[in-house]
This record gives structure tokens, sequence and C-alpha cells, in this order.
């Protein structure tokens, strides 16, 4: 037991407990360690910051698009895997590629697609004008291409690991229960939503949970897609406006750092908590 | 509703890549099924009695060989309209609906004109759990009951549709021994209640005899007897069904026909006539080694009997008594120790080395060693 306390005092308490220090000691400073007292005006200057508003809204359009259909998307194509039969496993073996590819290899593979340079337009921007359209330029452009490609990026890395899970849930349910569905000539839809989908909730849930705990701490996606200089391309997150604070170039700010920390902290706990009472009603085993 | 099936066969391709030897799980049934019957599918397992139960149900389709119910060819239909109702072996009750959902399930696929309203399948489903007594169970999750109750559903979900065939998948092996016994009443009686021809796979030779009016011996895929538990009991056409009915199991002996006597080692245990019926054909028997088959109750203790073993020891039941003891002919021919079923009237001394039997006749079974057939005498 003492072991294991001083373990987690050491390595996860206290941490914790110093985040908070920082987050309501004003005017710290980095280099002399001083301070002027105690109070909430780190988290009105981060409230205030234009930079933390912007990644505020980046972070919240990234979760609210890419964890639903990330989640249903991985559901229709495992729901696809466990019915074939033929390549099956050759088929779970290339959605499972992205899983185990370095997200910056993967971003170097978007830039491809999608960034516009003095030589090439991207693959993507090729298709477009093959149909008749005006390029459009997805990393240095408007602001709806940026999120745009951002949260296909997202899906497509978080994609994998969801489906390897929902396939092993889908593998799980007990074969009866569809020949019980077949004896009664019941309906593919019905077997879905009154069998397949009641059947594996508790996976479901806790892919939906997982994902937007995973998706509100979102960071290194963005920098492999469009740089460091996350706050210019308008394009930064929570985390990443926590890093800036203690590490980029307008770094130097622990105080800031740990409030807007302790801000995302809120957030996630909250949702996390609302998730979980939805679920108590809704998963049903 | 009347089940025949006509040169019904399936068979699994092999799945080994290697071993390219297919798996004939049904080979060639031809049988038929009376109507409103309770008929019991025995076989050990991995027999294809469970394959058999699911051609019937639509849930696999035939190799060869066609299925009727009643005048009408089902061989290629699917199981909703065959009209049959499924107990799977591990019930299958869905774990997030109550009882009454469950019950109702196979309702709510109806579509078009068939389709019933909210108040009709309530009244149909509250019949069906009253059928089998847990009507006062309906708001209750799978997982809130007992096994005992949980088979009532099951069967329950499956007459809800008023089914032509009732189907059961080792309808008892999830229940323990008491409740076993109460269930398979039950299943007789609702099958009595309600008419309809229900067809039940069981391995347990016991569970089949008690209660069905016909049962199908079955082994490797191929049917070996078919008729009332009794008759099959008394008059088993080969060794197999012999061995695989009774407990105690039949206690089988090497032995040899010779001049009109069978003999058990050098003992000559009833005399035997010079021809008989072996697989419909008449046979000499002189000569010919066999396999003497004697049911537990087929000795009567004699001191002046010719069948002489060795005593190893005596159980007491209370109605009757149980020897144990052993033989060199049964052991040769794989028994492990004779077993007699003899009236607890009888005073056995436990100290003695020996003890002699005489036979039964109509008790004793003799097989031809080769083919194993049974050879009948009239």
């Amino acid at each position: 037991m003492l072991p294991a306390i001083l373990f987690l005092g050491v390595f996860m308490v206290y941490p914790l407990f110093d985040v908070l220090i920082y987050s309501v000691e004003e005017n710290y400073n980095f280099a002399s360690q001083v301070y002027t007292g105690y109070g909430l005006f780190n988290y009105s200057y981060v409230l205030h910051d234009t930079y933390f508003v912007q990644a505020l809204k980046n972070t919240f359009i990234i979760v609210i698009i890419t964890v639903p259909l990330s989640t249903g998307l991985a559901l229709l194509i495992s729901l696809g895997l466990s019915s074939i039969k033929r390549l099956k496993s050759l088929y779970q073996t290339l959605y499972f590629l992205p899983y185990v590819t370095n997200t910056l290899a993967v971003g170097l593979v978007f830039m491809v697609l999608f960034k516009k340079t003095a030589y090439s337009d991207g693959l993507i921007n090729l298709l477009i004008k093959a149909f008749g359209g005006n390029s459009v330029d997805f990393i240095d452009g408007p602001y709806w291409a940026k999120i745009m490609v951002m949260c296909i990026y997202t899906i497509w890395v978080v994609i994998p690991f969801k489906i390897l899970i929902l396939t092993s849930a889908l593998a799980s349910v007990n074969q009866d229960y569809y020949k019980v569905a077949r004896v009664d000539g019941t309906s593919p839809f019905r077997i879905f939503t009154k069998i397949t989908l009641p059947m594996i909730s508790s996976t479901v849930f806790y892919l939906i949970i997982t994902g937007f705990i995973g998706a509100f701490k979102a960071y290194s996606d963005e920098v492999a897609l469009f740089g460091t200089d996350l706050n210019s391309a308008g394009m930064n997150t929570i985390v990443g406006y926590v890093y800036d604070m203690l590490y980029g170039n307008s770094g130097g700010y622990p105080s800031y750092a740990s409030a807007a920390a302790l801000i995302l902290f809120a957030i996630v706990f909250t949702i996390t908590i609302i998730n979980l009472l939805i679920s108590k009603k809704a998963v049903t085993q | 509703m009347e089940v025949r099936l006509t040169d019904l066969t399936k068979i699994f391709p092999s799945r080994d890549k290697k071993d390219k030897s297919e798996v004939v799980a049904v080979d060639n049934f031809n049988i038929t099924i009376p109507d409103g019957k309770l008929v019991g599918l025995l076989g050990p397992s991995g027999c294809g009695k469970s394959t058999a139960l699911n051609l019937i149900c639509g849930l696999e389709t035939p190799t060869k060989g066609q299925i009727f119910f009643g005048d009408t060819e089902v061989t290629n239909l699917p199981p909703e309209q065959r009209g049959v109702g499924m107990v799977f072996q591990n019930y299958a009750l869905f774990p997030h609906m109550t009882v009454e959902k469950n019950i109702m399930f196979p309702l709510e696929n109806f579509k078009g004109d068939k389709k019933l309203t909210k108040e009709e399948m309530k009244a149909k489903a509250l019949e069906a759990a009253s059928l089998v007594q847990i009507e006062n169970l309906m708001s209750r999750k799978p997982k809130e009951m007992s096994g005992g109750q949980q088979q009532r559903v099951a069967i329950a979900r499956a007459l809800v549709k008023r089914p032509k065939i009732l189907l059961l998948d080792e309808p008892l092996s999830n229940l323990d021994a008491r409740l076993r016994l109460q269930t398979r009443e039950e299943i007789r009686r609702i099958q009595r209640e309600t008419g309809i021809t229900t067809i039940f796979v069981t391995h347990d030779q016991e569970e089949a005899m008690s209660i069905s009016d016909l049962i199908v011996v079955m082994k490797s895929g191929v049917i070996h007897q078919v008729g009332k538990p009794q008759e099959v009991y008394d008059s088993p056409v080969n060794l197999f069904v012999a061995k695989f009915l009774g407990t105690p199991a039949i206690n089988v002996f090497k032995g040899r026909i010779d001049k009109g006597g069978l003999y058990i080692g050098n003992e000559k245990v009833l005399d035997i006539p010079d021809t008989a019926v072996m697989n419909g054909e008449n046979v000499q028997t002189d000569g010919r080694d066999v396999y003497v088959g004697i049911r537990p109750e087929g000795f009567i203790l004699d001191e002046a009997g010719p069948l002489t073993c060795k005593l190893d020891r005596v159980e007491v039941m209370g109605r009757d008594i149980s020897v144990v003891s052993f033989h060199d002919a049964a052991t040769d021919a794989g028994t492990v120790c004779v077993r007699s079923i003899i009236s607890a009237e009888n005073d056995i001394d436990e100290n003695e080395d020996t003890v002699k039997f005489s036979l039964k006749p109509a008790k004793t079974h003799i097989f031809d060693a080769e083919t194993e057939h049974v050879l009948r005498f009239i």
C-alpha cells in the first residue's frame, strides 16, 4: 500500500497540485521564480486571449465533427468486415495500417494530397479541376478548407483503433442470437438495431468516451499538417496553446499554460461525466 | 404436422487445407416423423443430430434430399416460411430485453397483412407465457432468472408464433439434475397440451427414453434405429444401439456359437437354434464368433448357473442390489466390469470369490462379431 501511495503521490498528485498552484500565482516570472500574489487573473487572461478562443473553437469543431463521424464510419466498416469471408484478414490489415503509421509520415502524405506548391496543386486539387472546379489551398487557404482537411486527417488517424475494437466486439456476440433472428425472418435492419447494437453498446460508448477525450487533446495531428506555428495558421488547439505558452516563441508563461490546461481538464471532465450518465441509461447489459 | 425426410444428406466441406476429407454430418436420412409426436434424436456428440435439426429448421441447406412438412416440400424455404419454432441449447435469450419483449420478438417480425398491434402481441405473448407458467415473470430480464425459468422463456418464444414444428436443441443439458427431471416432464406436458410435432436432440439416452414417443438413434450421421423407446431398448439392431441405451450400460462379452450352444469362455450359457436372421437374411449360427450383450437386469443369481464371474463388490441401492464382478470374456470385449442388478430379496455373501448366474434369454442379445448386427432367432 505505502509504495503505491508514494509512487502515486510523487508522480500523479504532486504534479497536478503543482499545476493548480501555478495557475493561481499572478505575474509569475519563470526566470526569477517570483510572483505578486494569488488570484484568478491567469484564467481571465487566458479566456480573453484571442488565440485561446480560436484554439477552443478549433478543438470543439474537431471534437463535434470527428467523434461521431469516426465512430459511425468505424461501425459501418466493422460490420462490413465481419460479414465478408474472403480476404477478411487482408482488409483488416489494410484498415489497421494507419494505426501503426507515424503521425508525421501520415501528415506528409496528406500534404501531397492537399498542399498547393509552386510545382503542383496537390492530388485533390487535380481531381477538383478535372471535374471543372476551382482549386482550393487546403493548407494555407480559407479556414473551412483547413478545418475540413484537419477533420479528415483526424478521422483517418483514429478510425483503425475503433475498427479493431468494434470487430472484436462484433465477433464476440453469440451467433445463436442471429440464428434466433433467422428462424423468425428478422430483417437486417432490425437485426442491427435490436440485436447487434444493444449487444455492442458498451463498446460503442467506450469508443465515444475515449474518442471525446482523445479529440479534446488533439495537437500532434495539427502540427503534422500545419507546422509548429499553429497560432498564425489559425489552427491551434487547446493543448497546442498550452504548449505554446510553455515552450513556444511566445512562451515562458507556466501560469497561463496551467490555467489553460485546467480549463481543458474541466471541459473534458464535464463532457465525460455527461457521457457516462447517458451511457448508463443507454447501455443495456 | 408430419415431417418426412427423404435421402437427406449434409456434407460439410473440409476446412483443413491439408486434409481434404469432407465431413458427412447427415448421411441419407429417410424417416417419417408422425404428426403430433414427441421425437428424440439421440446419439453421441458429433453424430450430426444438431445438423439434422438445423436442416429441418432451415438454418442449414441440405446437400441432397428433401424435407416435407405434411405434403409441402420445404427443402428450399427459409425458416420463417416453414413455420418452425426453435429452442437453442443456451436459450439465446436477448439479455437486454425483458421476458415479455423476448417472447414478442418473433411476432414483431411479421410484415404486411400479418402485422399485429401491440395489444395483440402482448396478448399472444401472455398466452405463450402462461402455457409455460411464467406469466408472473414478464418484466424480468433473463439474467434475473434461474436456468429453468430461462428455458421456459425460450420455449415460450418458440411457441408464440404457434409453429407447426417445435425443435429443441439439447433442451436439458444446461440444467442441474433435479431441474432436468422436472423440465423434461414439463416439455412432455407442453407438447401434449399443444399437440405440436416436437423434435428434440439429446445425447442423454435416459432423457430421450423417458419422454419420447419415438426415438431415433444415430451415429456418425447415420440412423441406426428408429422406434418406440421400449422397442429399441428391448431389441437393438446392433451392438452400438445396445451399448448406447440403458443405464447401467449393457454388459458385453466375447462369445462363440458352437453346435447349438452359446459359449462365454468355456461355459455354455444358452441354447441357440441353428439358423438366425441377420440384417434381413437367414444365416447359419454354427461356428460364429459373437458378442453377447446382457442387460444388467438379465442376470439371475443361480448356484447352478453356467456363468461364473469373479465377485468384486455388492452395491446396495435399497430396492435392488447391484453386483459388480469380472469375467475375462467381458474384459476382452472392452467391458471393464460386469454389472448386474438383482432384486434386494436375494442374499449374497460379499466374501465369496465367485458368483454364478443364469441368463434371461429376452435380456440377452447376440451380435455377430464381424458386422456387429444382431442375430435374431424365430
